[in-house]
């Protein structure tokens, strides 16, 4: 096992742990703030959670990004052969 | 060694045309869906049987979401939204059955579906508000966010496609792990929470489509109400 191959385990396991930290704190605190709303106007929830929903996906890109990334440097990386 | 996630295996050769597992399950899904419509839809009532009740449900269903999120009439948006949501439902779902890998955690498939909404938002954009109306929306707060919002249309179907494939294909993924540590029992949760982020991966697939739709159908708005939500 070469130098490029276990540089690229460490950085795809970086990746992910520390691109998990990020979206991971600002998921929770997009559910509190809508737990927030939902407590104070019980009526508008449906609307609250829809775009919890939307938001939730949007953050939760940022943390599927990093996994993809980590995925190329394990399973189609350029510099492996 | 696992697989990799982003090599398909290859069924048959059609021609010079390789045919790869991913897209025979989407033709299975395909016809079923298909098939399954024209059988449920053959003999409609003015007086509907309980059959035709319940698909006139969820059509209903899928209906008030359209219109509840896109404050406008879901006829015109029904047909592309429904089938897209029914689709990636199914093809997320079809991991249900033994032996059966789910085309939307494969790369490909997402990437038709985002090409899909990318095609479908410009359509629908020059449909409703012609075409000098949608080259419009690309300078809507002001002129200076022509190069962000031309940027913005490539980006946004690409997080479409990476979100859909990243959330199906890392479910897979992980079932596949425990599969090969524990085989008994233990990926069962697994698979139920999969089932979770399988709908929920399709129902935020549709919505967005209707967001980005959205975005440039509606007429702009009088300036000084900018501070309004963007669904």
């Amino acid at each position: 096992m070469d130098l490029i191959q276990i540089a690229s385990i460490l950085g795809a396991a970086l990746a992910v742990s520390f691109g998990a930290i990020g979206p991971a704190l600002g998921e929770g605190r997009a559910v509190a703030a809508a737990m927030d709303a939902i407590a104070r106007q019980p009526e508008a929830a449906n609307t609250l959670s829809r775009t919890l929903f939307v938001g939730l996906a949007m953050i939760e890109t940022m943390a599927i990004y990093c996994l993809v990334i980590a995925l190329l440097l394990l399973f189609a990386n350029p510099f492996v052969h | 060694m696992i697989a990799s996630p982003l090599a398909a295996t290859t069924l048959f050769h059609l021609g010079p045309v390789a045919i790869t597992v991913p897209v025979a399950t989407t033709w299975g899904i395909m016809l079923g869906l298909a098939g399954g419509s024209r059988l449920l839809t053959r003999r409609l009532a003015l007086h509907p049987s309980t059959r035709q009740a319940a698909l006139e449900l969820a059509v209903d269903a899928i209906a008030t979401q359209i219109r509840e999120t896109m404050r406008a009439d879901p006829a015109p948006y029904l047909p592309l939204i429904g089938t897209l949501f029914l689709f990636i439902l199914t093809a997320n779902w079809s991991s249900l059955l033994p032996g059966i890998e789910p085309p939307t955690a494969h790369l490909e498939t997402d990437a038709a579906l985002a090409l899909i909404v990318f095609c479908a938002i410009p359509w629908f954009g020059i449909r409703t508000r012609g075409l000098r109306g949608y080259l419009g929306t690309f300078a809507e707060p002001s002129l200076l966010m022509v190069p962000l919002n031309l940027v913005e249309t490539l980006t946004r179907t690409f997080s479409l496609l990476v979100r859909l494939f990243g959330n199906v294909m890392s479910g897979v993924f992980v079932i596949g792990i425990v599969l090969s540590l524990v085989g008994l029992l233990v990926p069962v949760p697994l698979m139920a929470l999969e089932l979770l982020t399988g709908a929920v991966q399709a129902y935020i697939f549709a919505v967005l489509a209707m967001v980005f739709i959205s975005a440039v159908t509606v007429p702009p708005r009088p300036p000084d109400k900018e501070s309004k939500a963007w669904t």
